[in-house]
């Protein structure tokens, strides 16, 4: 970064996609990024396999985390979506665990956070709302188009609510999305922006000194911040799934 | 240890919940669904959340009435129309977001 000179902020240079994995990952366009997706796959299954493996009436500290994510996720399913939760355990847990991961590892330098492109995360989201979608259908058949009418409107106002219903309804797919996307892409554009500083203001000589050590202090803060969205994001993109779902299943 | 406390014993149960309670073990009660408190409850939370609502109704109705634009010829009219409705939807969003529950 900032190769050419201390002049310019290249903060958006860290979201390029480069082929992975060499000569082979060039030739099937593997990124970084997908590399990422598998290195998260991999340890959600790690975290789970190896955690479990004592089967400790006690439980070490992997794992607790492993029960205790799976209880979370479990309760979170069961108390939003209603005792039908129990079915989508397995698709909320997956998501959780795999965005999380995935906002986790890009905070380790070198690493990359896939999260922050909005392709991956649009990905996402619409597969929860088609799936949301299938199963209103599934459950309630053509019963569902209901959901797009309010209670006790006014006939003459029908048309103009069913309308910004099927907006509102569609806009989920971008503001889940966007979401996600925007607080990891922000976060990591602000680290950027104060890592540059630290170097930018460390060149000028005794006069930066000061304010490159207070670019070094907001970056650590940023950290731990960034430690707190990738976790909450996460959790906002598992619970609204579930309340998506709940909607689903018992319409209204 | 085996002391007996010759009162009425308390039950099992209600010592299992002084102890867990002391402990820190039980979760506090869990607060409505409804105030969605844990999507970010700070202000800057609700704030990136209104934006997002707004603005994500709004570019999917553009959407829309840009696309019927462009099948039916009619370009402006179409997305003119979708505007506002773009508008009133994130409206509508947000209020499912944060109005007052009462019933269901």
């Amino acid at each position: 970064m900032a190769a050419e000179g201390s002049s310019s902020i290249d903060a958006l240079g860290q979201f390029q996609l480069h082929p992975a994995l060499g000569a082979i990952g060039g030739s099937v366009n593997f990124t970084q990024s997908n590399l990422m997706m598998v290195v998260a796959g991999l340890l959600v299954l790690a975290l789970l396999w190896v955690g479990m493996k004592p089967r400790a009436m006690v439980p070490g500290r992997l794992q607790a985390a492993a029960e205790m994510g799976y209880e979370t996720i479990m309760s979170m399913c069961t108390e939003t979506i209603g005792h039908e939760g129990r079915k989508f355990f397995p698709l909320v847990f997956t998501l959780f665990f795999f965005i999380l991961f995935g906002n986790l590892l890009g905070v380790f330098p070198y690493f990359f956070t896939f999260t922050s492109h909005i392709m991956v995360t649009l990905a996402l989201s619409l597969f929860v709302f088609l799936l949301v979608t299938v199963v209103a259908i599934k459950e309630h058949g053509l019963h569902f188009f209901s959901y797009f009418v309010p209670k006790g409107i006014p006939v003459a106002l029908a048309p103009l609510m069913v309308a910004i219903e099927v907006i509102s309804y569609l806009s989920r797919i971008i503001s889940l999305s966007v979401r996600l996307f925007a607080n990891m892409m922000a976060g990591h554009v602000m680290l950027e922006v104060f890592g540059s500083f630290i170097v930018m203001l460390g060149g000028i000589g005794l006069l930066g000194y000061f304010p490159a050590a207070l670019s070094l202090g907001v970056n650590t803060i940023l950290i731990g911040f960034e430690l707190l969205v990738a976790t909450l994001q996460a959790y906002v993109f598992a619970i609204l799934t579930c309340i998506y779902l709940h909607d689903a299943v018992h319409l209204h | 240890m085996s002391q007996d406390n010759g009162g009425p014993d308390p039950s099992f149960e209600d010592r299992l919940k002084a102890a867990r309670s002391k402990q820190g073990l039980d979760a506090p009660p869990k607060q409505p669904l409804g105030d969605q408190g844990g999507l970010g409850g700070s202000a800057w939370g609700i704030g990136a959340r209104v934006g997002v609502e707004l603005v994500s109704a709004l570019v999917v109705a553009v959407a829309i009435g840009y696309g019927l634009d462009r099948i039916f010829h009619t370009t402006p009219i179409l997305t003119a129309v979708f505007v506002p409705l773009g508008g009133a939807a994130g409206v509508v969003n947000l209020w499912r977001l944060f109005a007052p529950k009462q019933s269901d």
